[in-house]
């Protein structure tokens, strides 16, 4: 098995097919749409392979150290150009091909008018622990 | 308490069980429930014959949920609740229940949860911390797993090629947790030699053995990999390395060579040599050769390459990496190794640079990372 997360984008990935932004849609597209992934969640439990997921508000701010002794520095709110991160969902399935499927399924999220957004989603495959016999 | 007692006994109170007429999928649950039970029970009541505990907990949970099923059925079945004594006598069907949680229609994962349950006596909880999933996620992947051996008959014999792999699997891919998957892993091959004499079966558990015999060595204090050749080798465990031989001996002595058989051959050759220098690169090569000729597994090539460049130079080495495909998981590692010893640091530190980025685990990226950096100031040094 392998870790996967999907990673959904607020902004900086390529535009989707039903690319209205949220705010543009009813109030029952948003319940349906919330609803899709509640039951994606759910499926993916039933079939064993879901780990987690967790929304992220859009604000946020940039953070360094500055020098022992003194104040972290701050710069935000994140300028419009950021690559920006909307939340995420971590599945452990079998294969990269698994993981796929998986991510077509929750691009397919109902959008405005209930259309599937087509939403491009990011894949990344977690690194894992060392295998034990390397030799 | 000791906790593998009771890992022990799950499997064969199950086929208690089973004998007594539970389906195998009802009888799982039952014990998993008894053994719950009994992990709260026992520590400060341990009973007097923990066999007889743990049937009777389990029979008493295996009625009770089928009584809650009749009663949504609408009884439509009388419930016989008194087993005939006779029937719990000292047939052991732990081997059965290897094969059946092993069967070739589970994916590995699968077989590898299942078997840690019904076979490893490990709760839900503690499967799902090790392979750090939900425990809901993992009390799933479970249920799918006996829905899809329900129609498997558990007297008929299985496949031992596929419960060797899935006990590979944890000794060799188990994360870390509560439990320690790779003593668990060797319990459980432990426990399978008993009831198995192939030689494959004995092969595996070498193996295992002579792994685990140098684990401490293999990690700084702070996870930090250390390669076989930088290894302490103070800190190899003797007793377990003398254990791990003469199983393999015994094993070989049978004249049916296996893959796990040559891999733990290999195995044996590192824990011989007293110091890096010492290995006997020739012999390692030669059963790559064998474990070539076994699996034809390209990755088992890679290694091979290794071995023949310790062996005949790294000109060699390089020679028997041309033929295989640079996409193969550490084949930028090994090719920097080589490069390296045939003192092209260069290209060296840019291979390793490259592994690094493919490497697939943590550890094996920041160890990658760090050849990279000595190679580099190396070759600045020089420049």
């Amino acid at each position: 098995m392998a870790k996967y997360l999907l990673l959904k984008h607020y902004r900086g990935a390529p535009r989707s097919v039903n690319d209205a932004p949220m705010d543009q849609w009813t109030p029952d597209e948003v319940t349906a749409h919330v609803q899709y992934m509640n039951d994606l969640a759910d499926c993916l439990t039933s079939s064993g392979e879901y780990v987690d997921s967790q929304a992220l508000a859009p604000d946020g701010l940039w953070v360094r150290h500055d020098g022992k002794g003194r104040p972290p520095v701050t710069d935000g709110p994140f300028v419009e150009t950021k690559d920006l991160i909307a939340g995420w969902m971590v599945i452990d399935v079998e294969d990269q091909e698994r993981a796929i499927e998986v991510a077509g399924e929750l691009s397919a999220a109902p959008g405005k008018d209930g259309q599937p957004i087509h939403e491009w989603l990011e894949l990344r495959p977690f690194l894992s622990m060392p295998p034990t016999v390397t030799e | 308490m000791d906790e593998s007692l009771l890992r022990t006994l799950t499997p064969q109170v199950i086929g208690i069980l089973v004998r007594r007429g539970a389906d195998f999928a009802a009888a799982e649950d039952a014990v998993q429930d008894g053994l719950l039970d009994a992990l709260r029970v026992w520590p400060d009541d341990p009973p007097r014959d923990p066999k007889g505990w743990l049937v009777t907990v389990a029979w008493r949970r295996f009625l009770d949920s089928r009584r809650a099923a009749d009663a949504r059925r609408e009884r439509e079945q009388a419930v016989d609740a008194e087993p005939a004594p006779d029937q719990v006598g000292d047939v052991d069907d732990t081997l059965q229940l290897y094969f059946l949680c092993a069967h070739p229609s589970l994916t590995p994962a699968s077989a590898v949860a299942l078997t840690l349950r019904a076979v490893g006596g490990l709760t839900t909880g503690q499967i799902a911390e090790a392979y750090l999933v939900p425990e809901a996620t993992m009390a799933q992947r479970i249920s799918r797993a006996k829905r899809t051996i329900a129609d498997v008959r558990l007297d008929l014999p299985g496949d031992l090629a596929t419960v060797l792999r899935v006990l590979y699997l944890v000794f060799n891919e188990g994360y870390s947790g509560e439990v320690d998957l790779a003593a668990e892993a060797i319990r459980l091959t432990r426990q399978l030699a008993q009831l198995s004499d192939d030689p494959e079966v004995h092969g595996l558990l070498a193996l295992m053995v002579l792994h685990h015999a140098r684990r401490s060595a293999r990690m700084t204090a702070d996870g930090q990999l250390v390669p076989l050749a930088e290894q302490d080798r103070r800190r190899w465990d003797t007793a377990a390395i003398a254990e791990g031989v003469a199983l393999l001996q015994g094993a070989l002595a049978r004249d049916q060579v296996g893959e796990y058989q040559a891999q733990a051959a290999i195995a044996a050759l590192h824990a011989d040599a007293r110091t890096a220098g010492e290995t006997d690169w020739v012999q390692i090569a030669e059963w790559y050769d064998e474990l070539v000729a076994l699996t034809d597994n390209p990755i088992v090539r890679l290694n091979r390459a290794v071995a023949i460049g310790q062996a005949d130079g790294p000109r060699a080495g390089l020679a028997a990496i041309v033929e295989l495909d640079p996409a193969l998981p550490r084949y930028a590692a090994v090719a920097a190794h080589l490069h390296e010893h045939d003192g092209d640091l260069t290209g060296a530190a840019r291979l390793y640079a490259q592994a690094a980025d493919r490497a697939t685990s943590q550890a094996e990226r920041t160890h990658l990372q760090r050849q990279a950096a000595r190679l580099g100031a190396l070759d600045r040094k020089d420049q």
